[in-house]
């Protein structure tokens, strides 16, 4: 696999406006389950907005992605960033897409995964370890098209997901495939 | 050969297991299928045993795990019958939202609407999280696409979210 260098580039810093960190909404909230909408991606709020969730990410502990529903958005943006995480093969660092979408798939692996908006449960998802994801980078409006494999996938499409108003609940493997946790890493 | 179900609900703590599964080898039992799980912090076990012994032998014999009141253990004979095999397709329904009364009724209504059995279940409330996750077998003949729009109008009416897909198996 071959990273995107334009993608693996991309920080932050790019974007040119300073980060607030947002409050983050947790299940039962509406947005959580609502389409998101498409966004301009060199709309100035929508610059805010990417800004935002990664000044949010950096400041929740493990967290490596975030979607613009879970601070009240319901719009199709989101941020990851995986390249500290133990299961993590390759990774593109931290970066936001705005309409992204999941273009091919291969190779479905199970795992457990946990959300910022259900603090109380976690499940077992089988997904693609391999994906390719098409999607804009804010500020500039560019498309990308990038591979993404092993943990960065997962996050990926656990972060698109949330832009179509999918949990990672609705993909729950079955009645036996979801758990109670007492705390939030 | 008798088949037996056997119910221990109550006041968990550990050793209720050991102390049920022993009483029930000493009647020379075969425990068949069993489930377990904690609700709401509460211990729930369903067993199915072959043998010779018969409910009210058994009851007898587990008495002694209710004695102090924290659990209620029941017995009863089953017909015996050959499990039936799945006939159509299986599913996964997942429904979350908002806690409400009704949820599970007016959802599972729609299955069983078309004829659908659900073959597991599991509801968690979790804060204010309803979550439901049901595995459904439903008859070859149910039209899926008109099924999930129904599911989608009963949970818009009750302003939860509903997802329906086929269940994924791995055949090795």
């Amino acid at each position: 696999m071959t990273t995107h260098p334009r993608v693996a580039a991309w920080s932050e810093a790019d974007l040119d406006v300073v980060g607030r960190v947002r409050d983050v909404v947790r299940a039962p909230a509406r947005v959580l389950s609502t389409d998101g909408g498409r966004v301009d991606p060199t709309a100035p709020e929508v610059v805010q907005l990417a800004a935002d969730l990664v000044a949010t990410m950096r400041v929740s502990p493990g967290c490596v992605g975030l979607a613009a529903p879970q601070v009240g958005e319901g719009v199709k943006v989101f941020c990851v960033d995986v390249s500290a995480h133990p299961k993590t093969r390759d990774h593109h660092g931290t970066f936001v897409l705005c309409n992204a979408e999941v273009v091919e798939s291969s190779r479905n692996e199970k795992a457990r995964e946990g959300c910022m908006s259900v603090p109380d449960l976690t499940g077992d998802v089988k997904r693609p370890s391999r994906v390719v994801v098409r999607g804009q980078l804010p500020g500039t409006g560019e498309e990308v098209v990038l591979e993404a494999n092993a943990f960065e996938a997962r996050a990926l499409q656990h972060e698109i997901d949330h832009c179509d108003g999918l949990l990672f609940l609705d993909r729950a493997a079955g009645a036996h495939a979801i758990y109670a946790r007492q705390t939030y890493l | 050969m008798t088949l037996l179900a056997i119910t221990v609900l109550g006041h968990d703590r550990p050793g209720i297991i050991a102390g049920t599964t022993d009483r029930i080898a000493g009647l020379g039992l075969n425990l068949e299928d069993s489930t377990m799980t904690l609700l709401r912090g509460h211990f729930a076990m369903t067993l199915v045993c072959a043998g010779g012994a018969s409910a009210t032998e058994v009851e007898e014999a587990l008495a002694p795990l209710a004695a102090d009141g924290s659990l209620t253990v029941t017995v009863r004979e089953l017909p015996d019958q050959q499990p039936q095999g799945l006939v159509g397709t299986q599913w996964v329904l997942t429904v979350h939202g908002g806690d409400r009364p009704g949820i599970v009724s007016a959802v599972i209504g729609e299955v069983a609407e078309v004829g659908g059995n659900v073959t597991d279940l599991t509801t968690r409330l979790a804060g204010e999280l309803y979550l439901l996750i049901a595995e459904l077998d439903l008859p070859a003949s149910v039209d899926t696409d008109a099924l999930a729009v129904a599911l989608r109008s009963v949970a818009d009416q009750l302003g939860v979210g509903v997802t329906l897909r086929p269940a994924e198996s791995d055949e090795l």
